[in-house]
């Protein structure tokens, strides 16, 4: 019997590739004839195919007419041989070239891997600890570098000569010049979304001057700090760990560590400090361009004065108001800094690694800089700034 | 008595390869037969790497052709290109193994890509070709979990999931250590004889190239070009051009123990 039909792919010069079963006489030894060429890209015959309910017998393999072959003989030949084991029979392959009886021995294990074990259902409380696990590794990972940045801190101030100053003024210039344009064009655009709702109630009861103090507040004390930050910690957050994971999968984080040279102090804290030292100046910036743009919705829409509106801005906006943003902005940059840092030296080996890292960095960054936000709302609320 | 020469799979006619402006190689051109091992050798920066470029496709030549079974792969449109590239393999000096993928799922792409066959008889093609290299069980480990051995052994079953009828090899020496590198070499011919698969290797390993190669081609930098051609043994003993006698010598002079020199006169 024939296996499987002639290809209809084959060339003119290529012959489909055949199986034959040929019982034996008194239904001993049975012969399976394989022929024709048989490459993985055309139909071929298979065992199953082949063995149609027959009853299990020994199997010598003759090659009758046999051309090309590859892996598809191979593990043709392969399931035959498991066939014949699974029913304590005989699978008698001497009639096959050298090569591919070598090649069969050589793969004699490969139906052996075949099953693998199922995954079991893990129960809850194994599934509890487990993520317990993980999360207090994460944050042991977390409280550890923290530390580390700490003591490189601390050596900086002790020997200032030792640190990378000019690392540390490229890392700024690098942070300033990517989140210039995007945090100027959104604090503006903030401003902007800000003065249109704000006025939309207040010149209902002709307050329409009070969308100065609305603006000017709320971008000095809230939108100002939180949408720098963002910004910041998209673009130079997510630069600082795919420039440090490329490091670590380049082994140049090893190459710092075996020569004694911290990687913390030679990498991380540059990169922290500039950030924290940028941010500040950042977040001025975003204000001046966020009250702009209130300022030119009420002059354009509104028909308030510039010269109105930035009277009213002066009186309505505080010291304390500004200061309050700008402070939180210190510890947002080292959100941002510590997110970006430590994802990118913790990052695996490998480039999907290196991707995960950097995105890593930004959900964490932004995740802190809420949080931080959330604490310092809490603390001016109760310190009544 | 009639020989028969044995089939071309790889014609290069004329070949011209360079970056922009500048032309490194020139007029090369060469055939490959069948289950032939054919070595491309050469000092660093003579252009080894930059033919192989140009005869994988990755690179456009300059000028000339290059050919696989007669079919012209420098004129081809992209159907014909993709046939002809499910005809070669290649195995990359830094094994380019795709490190977001399991070892299983690195050989079993180009199948999935380039056959229409199930997923389960692609799974055990895959157990097949790793367990051929010597990776029997490895299928769900990640290339940063292995060895530079075993990373050049998974990319080589990566190079033969489609049973390609050539395979190309860039530098397959790169960070191996003797017993590996010899190794590798047993497999590289295990591989030619099972299947009849031609292999162009590009490397500058003598050792592997005096184990392995049927033929080598001899590039040089001053030259850009083939500067001998032929079996390397015959060519070590018998090339007039003191270039690459010198440069097939060179491993006997490495491997020979110099006796120290006569003191210094006056200690």
């Amino acid at each position: 019997m024939t296996a499987s039909p002639p290809s209809p792919e084959a060339g003119a010069d290529s012959k489909a590739a055949t199986a034959q079963w040929e019982a034996g006489p008194s239904g001993g030894e049975c012969t399976v004839k394989v022929g024709g060429d048989w490459q993985l890209s055309d139909p071929v015959p298979n065992w199953s195919a082949l063995l149609n309910q027959r009853a299990a017998t020994d199997v010598c393999v003759m090659p009758q007419d046999l051309g090309k072959w590859d892996t598809s003989l191979v593990l043709f030949l392969v399931h035959g041989r498991a066939w014949c084991v699974a029913s304590k029979h005989e699978f008698l392959a001497e009639a096959l070239p050298d090569n591919l009886q070598k090649l069969l021995r050589q793969v004699a294990e490969v139906s052996a891997q075949k099953a693998k074990p199922k995954a079991s259902i893990v129960s809850p409380l194994v599934l509890a600890g487990s993520i317990a696990r993980k999360w207090t590794g994460k944050v042991t990972e977390v409280v550890a570098f923290v530390g580390e940045c700490t003591l490189g801190f601390a050596g900086l101030v002790r020997n200032p000569g030792r640190f990378r100053w000019m690392d540390w003024l490229v890392q700024m210039q690098q942070c300033w010049v990517t989140s210039l344009p995007i945090v100027g064009l959104v604090s503006f655009l903030v401003g902007v979304i800000l003065a249109f709702q704000a006025a939309l109630q207040l010149r209902q009861f002709g307050a329409a001057i009070f969308v100065a103090d609305v603006v000017g507040l709320t971008v000095v004390r809230e939108m100002g700090p939180m949408m720098a930050s963002m910004i910041v910690a998209g673009g130079t957050g997510a630069g600082f760990a795919a420039q440090l994971g490329n490091m670590k999968v380049d082994e140049e984080i090893d190459a710092l560590e075996t020569l004694g040279i911290s990687s913390v102090d030679f990498l991380a804290l540059p990169r922290l400090l500039a950030v924290t030292v940028m941010m500040p100046i950042l977040v001025v910036y975003a204000n001046v361009l966020g009250i702009l743009g209130g300022m030119f919705v009420s002059a354009v829409m509104l028909d308030i004065p510039v010269s109105a509106y930035w009277i009213e801005t002066q009186e309505s906006v505080g010291v304390s108001d500004v200061t309050s943003g700008l402070v939180k902005s210190v510890f947002f940059g080292m959100a941002i800094g510590l997110a970006g840092c430590l994802r990118g030296m913790k990052c695996d080996r490998s480039a999907s690694g290196v991707g995960t890292a950097t995105s890593s960095a930004v959900v964490t960054g932004m995740m802190l800089i809420v949080l931080a936000d959330a604490v310092f709302a809490l603390i001016y609320n109760v310190l009544g700034i | 008595m009639s020989t028969t020469t044995p089939a071309s799979v790889i014609e290069v006619k004329n070949l011209a390869c360079g970056y922009g402006d500048t032309v490194i190689l020139q007029d090369i051109s060469f055939a490959v037969h069948e289950r032939e091992v054919l070595f491309v050798i050469g000092g660093s920066g003579c252009g080894k790497s930059t033919l192989l470029r140009c005869l994988i496709g990755l690179l456009k030549p300059l000028r000339g052709d290059v050919s696989y079974f007669g079919k012209s792969f420098t004129a081809a449109d992209a159907t014909q290109r993709r046939e002809i590239l499910k005809t070669f393999g290649v195995l990359y000096q830094n094994n380019a193994l795709w490190s977001s993928m399991t070892l299983a799922e690195n050989v079993a792409l180009p199948l999935e890509e380039h056959t229409s066959l199930t997923r389960e008889y692609r799974q055990e093609i895959v157990a097949l070709k790793l367990t051929q290299v010597g990776l029997a069980g490895s299928e769900e480990r990640y290339p940063s979990e292995l060895s530079g051995g075993m990373k050049k052994r998974a990319a080589l079953a990566r190079a033969l999931a489609l049973d390609p009828a050539i395979v190309f090899f860039d530098e397959p020496s790169t960070g191996l250590d003797p017993i590996t590198l010899r190794e590798m070499d047993r497999l590289i011919l295990q591989v030619r004889d099972t299947f009849g698969t031609t292999m162009v290797i590009v490397s500058h390993q003598l050792s592997s190239v005096f184990r392995l190669a049927d033929r080598v081609i001899v590039l040089d930098r001053e030259a850009k070009g083939i500067i001998a051609e032929g079996v390397p043994a015959e060519l070590a003993a018998t090339s007039t051009d003191a270039r690459v006698r010198g440069f097939l010598n060179l491993e006997a002079d490495l491997t020979t123990r110099h006796e120290p020199g006569p003191p210094s006169p006056g200690k």
